[in-house]
């Protein structure tokens, strides 16, 4: 990927996480690391997002939560699990109220792996979400002319 | 008369770093009652001691949560230890108390990072990231890991400082802690801060005693309660005063952990300075029998671990009574009668750490 078009925001929800991973998207935010210079912002609200990031894996409770929030958010969009559990289930696996990965639930197009997962890692998996997100967008113009759009 | 409102707080909000719901109460602006409903990231990990042995389980319970996940894994170590009467020798103790310290650091500045983000001061947010980094980068240079240190075993720990890194690391503390007073000193005398602290959230000492509150909570109404001075690992041979406060309100609550974050340095360099040689850990031979309560100080208050085992590998029983779990009674004391504009702040103010409270 030589530049980007667009300046992506991340909606970042916590599924079952013990919180390595949180901590470390937020480390990845600040100027250590600091993905604002590419014009990654976090945002609070899915209905701003572009990438979804998913940390932990999914139980009863969080499943509806994570799915609402992925509906919510506007088409194209990516969906990025972050860490070991978010892929699939990871040392958690074996509990009785985890259900796996979040692609039980909602379609994931890049994992991370990582436990916890490193701020190096989440960057090089949101890049990867850039360019999946760039190609949805070429689909999407060609396979949908007469959208409102 | 006017008329009631519920609004629901979470599970997803932009101040939440994890996921907590509470449904407010409101009449107009101010909040009458606040009702927690948790349970979004219940994993259940204290059913896995059935199938994970008691050693393998170190690896476990620093997953406790990711934040003072070094303290988990502490703990639990601890409390098999004393269960089966293995010494820890002395080198062992000395650094646990070292990586404790350092867990504390990074907790507080975390903590006091999230604080001004839910303040609107995003600058400060992210100095007090920055300078975490620092921490964080003495704790990967000891361990190898950045939140998630692994540096736990049932009797003793996985590494060793050697000296010319521990000599490093003061000097480094050195360098460093002019701009940790810097950047903490503008929550102490900032004006917009104080403004929207001082006199929120207020808990006396008698409700945080009724309400069980524990660590910064409990010391911000001067309520004098560190577990650290029942003297597990190395902290009896340590001079140090819980640092205590009178007010009760959010303020106090963040002062405390700015001057604990000295206090945690200065315990670092009493550490350095009696640090004794020798082994770092002892083999561990048989099972444990018995059981137990342990009584650690986290960096969001008491956490007390409970273990019962039956003379196999496996435990029987293996129970954790978090800090936050403690902390959330006063917080809805706290938020009852508060304005809708402060209440991510007074929740922000007992540190909730939702994911060791779920399991």
């Amino acid at each position: 990927m030589s530049s980007l078009s667009r300046s992506p925001w991340v909606l970042h929800y916590n599924a079952t996480s013990c919180n390595g991973c949180d901590i470390e998207v937020l480390a990845s935010l600040t100027p250590m690391y600091d993905v604002e210079r590419f014009g990654i912002l976090n945002t609070g609200n899915p209905k701003h997002a572009d990438i979804l990031l998913v940390t932990g894996s999914v139980n009863e409770k969080s499943a509806p939560v994570l799915k609402t929030l992925y509906d919510q958010m506007p088409e194209p969009k990516v969906v990025v699990a972050l860490g070991i559990c978010a892929s699939s289930g990871g040392i958690f696996a074996e509990c009785y109220n985890v259900n796996g990965g979040a692609d039980k639930v909602i379609p994931v197009d890049v994992y991370v792996p990582g436990c916890a997962v490193r701020p190096e890692a989440i960057i090089d998996g949101v890049v990867q979400a850039l360019g999946i997100l760039e190609a949805k967008y070429k689909n999407r113009r060609r396979g949908a002319v007469s959208c409102a759009r | 008369m006017t008329k009631k409102n519920i609004i629901p707080f979470g599970p997803q909000h932009p101040v939440l770093p994890e996921p907590i719901h509470l449904d407010l109460v409101t009449e107009d602006e101010k909040v009458i009652e606040a009702v927690p409903s948790i349970g979004f990231i219940h994993r259940g990990l204290e059913k896995l001691v059935d199938i994970k042995d008691f050693q393998d389980f170190v690896h476990i319970a620093e997953r406790v949560c990711g934040i003072c996940s070094y303290m988990h894994g502490m703990s639990y170590c601890q409390t098999i230890e004393q269960i089966m009467n293995i010494q820890v020798p002395e080198r062992g103790l000395w650094l646990r108390t070292i990586w404790s310290e350092f867990s504390r650091i990074h907790s507080h500045l975390l903590w006091l990072g999230l604080a001004a983000d839910a303040m609107g001061f995003e600058s400060l947010f992210m100095h007090t990231w920055r300078l975490r980094e620092y921490i964080l980068d003495i704790i990967e240079m000891t361990t190898g890991g950045r939140v998630i240190f692994g540096a736990s075993k049932v009797g003793g720990t996985r590494m060793d400082i050697n000296s010319e890194t521990l000599s490093y690391i003061i000097k480094r503390l050195k360098e460093i802690e002019p701009e940790f007073k810097e950047a903490t000193s503008v929550f102490i005398n900032d004006y917009s801060i104080q403004h929207r602290l001082r006199g929120v959230g207020v808990l006396s000492k008698k409700e945080v005693y009724e309400l069980g509150a524990v660590g910064p909570v409990a010391k911000a109404s001067g309520l004098s309660s560190d577990a650290r001075k029942y003297g597990y690992a190395m902290y009896s041979k340590i001079d140090f005063e819980p640092i205590v406060e009178e007010d009760g309100d959010c303020f106090a609550r963040c002062s405390i952990r700015v001057k604990e974050i000295f206090q945690s340095i200065d315990i670092i360099r009493q550490c350095a300075s009696q640090i004794c040689d020798g082994e770092v850990s002892v083999n561990v031979k048989g099972f444990p029998t018995g059981e137990l309560f342990t009584r650690v100080e986290q960096p969001r208050g008491e956490v007390i671990y409970y273990v019962r085992a039956n003379g196999t590998k496996f435990l029987e029983r293996f129970r954790v009574r978090t800090p936050t779990f403690a902390n959330i009674p006063p917080m809805v004391k706290a938020l009852q009668g508060c304005q809708i504009a402060d209440v991510p702040n007074i929740v922000l103010t007992i540190d909730p750490c939702i994911s060791c409270t779920e399991r």
